[in-house]
């Protein structure tokens, strides 16, 4: 096996043939996001014979299309359903959905909700790029107070979806954000996510110059690039500030996006716990009948 | 933890070969029986029933069951596991039916087989929940858009219930189409005496896996290892195929060809012709009394059974009547239909509608008989004497 050291060789042993050119457009941040992951899977050795991955509709769902490897493009906003069923036909294989965030915490979102309280064993990688890209810039829930969109051309007024602390509050193994543009982070954080047990989340904060870049006038690739660089905060510095700062922090770091790693469990996974019961039924059924369901106490 | 097809440990959990059972629950053993290893299902009146058999038994068999947050999801997690390697299994009412219309859709379009159970209730809308209808028989068909062939069953009995959900796997496997069991709150909810089939009676049918080497294996094709067979071999997950499936329009490949019009038409017109080449053997239908019929009912589901005992109410008037019922009613069995129309004078057709399967039995009749609407909505079932008065007895 030759070792993987540049990008080259690594697009060589995981891409798709015959599927070149790409859709994104210049400046998109989603090439990037599946390169980390690629690096993620390359660190652990993963045999991509037995990854699945899955998505709904949108530009980051068009990423398994690149993968040599199983996938399954969906529905708008359904993947996550979708991959619960794959992972429950065969629990060997191993489960990434791609999804942006009109497919995840728009359409999707009461699949996603169920998934991570259920702890379904798989990631979920949504790329955040604040708007529908795909169908030429409409209204995202994730859109920051006041950024323009098609169908916000005087601004949005509706408050932004946080899905890392939706993840948070559900219970779910492994959540984390980062952006494009923090390289190292990120692929160790997918690589977490990928080995954790359970749902796990990472959330990617990703340019759209196109749909969101252009009318929200941050500028050229280069400067709409460095806007994550500006405008988001470790999660642990910000809570220090937040908890500990001054009126002048605060009022500095409160419309800044925290990113790190929001959550790491250990609980044990919905297919792991299926088992369990399968395993208890089987056994009570060869020790001798039982007339009553015995009521197992939560 | 993978399920494996135990025929024994099966019937084991089934129980006794004779039961009295609920038209449901006939479902749930059908699919047993299939060798269904996932279910993901919604609670809804009158379906809920399956689910809660399934809940049941399906973990003691070794297979899956999850309750999903919605229909939606439901078909979603059924499609997923079926490109798992599962046979896997659904079921709901009209509006669950409703929302499971775009995923139906994307089945069709990816070549998935499933089996989705239809206890059909009244409506539009809410609609009356725990009531009979048969309103969802054209969902079926064209509910979902686009250009597509369906496969449905209606059974009329409990044991119908169970002999369909294993026919409707068999030919969701032969074909790589979802097919839906078409039954209603009445069957659903109907006791009667069911035998569990013997193991050599099954003739199960399971889809043909890809075989041939890896990099000769071409996903959305014609068979490659069988002759003048239109479905493709089926690439399981995790089997070394690195397939990709979509819902957008593909090529051969399984790639996205969203701008190319003979790869669309290419791609329709094979998984639909699939199915219409093949009419000739998806004909199930059931002929009483037709030999010297005059007029004939020509009916399915429920209302097929008011209408045979009409039927002989009315022989036992010295009226000529006969009753074809049909079994499979998509695809539609429209040479049968056409020469019964040729042969009576007069064809009625009792829907628990306000008239659907009507229209494909009119256009097959082409004029040749005349064919009268008797329909019955509101949840109740046609009586005996309200279809004597269409025979014209008293």
């Amino acid at each position: 096996m030759v070792e993987i050291k540049t990008a080259d060789q690594l697009n060589k042993k995981y891409l798709r043939e015959g599927m070149w050119p790409t859709i994104f457009c210049n400046g998109c941040g989603h090439g990037t996001v599946l390169e980390y992951t690629l690096w993620a899977i390359e660190e652990l050795g993963w045999d991509m014979d037995k990854t699945v991955f899955t998505s709904g509709i949108g530009c980051s769902s068009r990423l398994p299309g690149y993968i040599n490897a199983d996938g399954l493009h969906t529905t708008h906003g359904r993947a996550i359903a979708f991959a619960t069923g794959i992972k429950a036909a065969n629990p060997d294989l191993n489960i990434i959905v791609f999804t942006g965030d009109g497919d995840c915490a728009g359409i999707g979102g009461n699949h996603f909700i169920h998934a991570a309280r259920r702890n379904i064993d798989m990631t979920v990688i949504m790329i955040n790029n604040f708007i529908y890209g795909m169908t030429g810039g409409q209204l995202a829930p994730t859109a920051p107070l006041n950024s323009i969109a098609t169908t916000a051309p005087y601004g949005n007024i509706e408050p932004p979806f946080d899905i890392c602390n939706l993840a948070k509050a559900l219970g779910a193994n492994y959540v984390a954000r980062w952006t494009v543009n923090h390289p190292y982070q990120p692929i160790k954080s997918v690589k977490d996510a990928l080995a954790k047990k359970g749902f796990s989340l990472v959330e990617f904060l990703a340019p759209c110059p196109t749909a969101y870049g252009r009318r929200n006038r941050l500028g050229d690739i280069k400067k709409h690039w460095e806007w994550y660089d500006n405008n988001t905060i470790l999660i642990e510095d910000y809570e220090r500030i937040i908890n500990y700062g001054s009126e002048k922090e605060k009022e500095e770091v409160k419309n800044m996006f925290p990113i790190g790693v929001f959550q790491d469990l250990e609980k044990p996974g919905f297919f792991e716990q299926y088992e369990k019961l399968v395993d208890r039924l089987m056994i009570k059924k060869n020790k001798k009948p039982v007339k009553k369901e015995t009521v197992i106490s939560r | 933890m993978k399920f494996i097809y135990d025929p024994i440990k099966i019937r084991d959990v089934l129980g006794n070969k004779i039961q009295f059972l609920l038209g449901d629950m006939a479902c749930v053993y059908g699919g047993l029986l299939a060798g269904v290893s996932f279910f993901g299902g919604y609670p809804i009146t009158p379906a809920s029933e399956v689910s809660e058999g399934m809940a049941r038994l399906l973990p003691r068999v070794g297979g899956t069951y999850i309750q999903m947050e919605d229909e939606i999801g439901s078909i979603a997690a059924i499609i997923g596991a079926s490109w798992g390697g599962a046979k896997s299994m659904t079921a709901t009412s009209g509006p669950g039916f409703s929302l499971m219309m775009e995923n139906y859709g994307y089945a069709i379009m990816t070549e998935t087989p499933c089996v989705i159970v239809n206890v059909q209730r009244t409506g539009p809308s809410t609609g009356q929940p725990t009531l009979g209808a048969q309103g969802d028989m054209m969902q079926a068909r064209y509910g979902t858009h686009g250009d597509l062939e369906a496969i449905a069953l209606a059974p009329s009995t409990v044991q119908e219930c169970l002999d369909f959900t294993i026919e409707g796997f068999n030919l969701s496997e032969k074909y790589r189409n979802p097919v839906c069991i078409m039954t209603d709150g009445e069957v659903g909810h109907l006791r009667e005496r069911i035998v569990i089939p013997d193991e050599k009676d099954l003739n199960l049918i399971n889809r043909v896996q890809a075989t041939i080497p890896k990099n000769k294996f071409i996903p959305f094709t014609d068979s490659q290892t069988r002759k003048n067979c239109k479905v493709p071999d089926f690439p399981t997950f995790g089997t070394g195929y690195r397939t990709y499936v979509t819902g957008l329009t593909h090529n051969e490949k399984g790639f996205p060809a969203t701008d190319k019009q003979k790869d669309h038409e290419k791609l329709v017109n094979r998984i639909t012709t699939k199915i219409t080449d093949d009419a000739d053997n998806l004909v199930m239908v059931e002929k009483l009394k037709l030999d010297d019929a005059d007029i004939a009912f020509v009916t399915y589901g429920a209302s097929a059974r008011p209408a045979e005992t009409a039927m002989d109410i009315a022989r036992s008037h010295g009226k000529k009547v006969g009753l074809l019922r049909l079994q499979i009613v998509w695809p539609f069995p429209e040479k049968i239909v056409s020469k019964l129309a040729k042969q009576v004078d007069k064809i009625i057709v009792p829907e628990m509608n306000l008239g659907q399967i009507y229209h494909p039995i009119k256009e097959a009749a082409c004029g040749n008989c005349e064919v009268e609407l008797a329909p019955k909505i509101g949840g109740e079932m046609h009586l005996p004497s309200e279809l004597l008065k269409y025979l014209g007895v008293k």
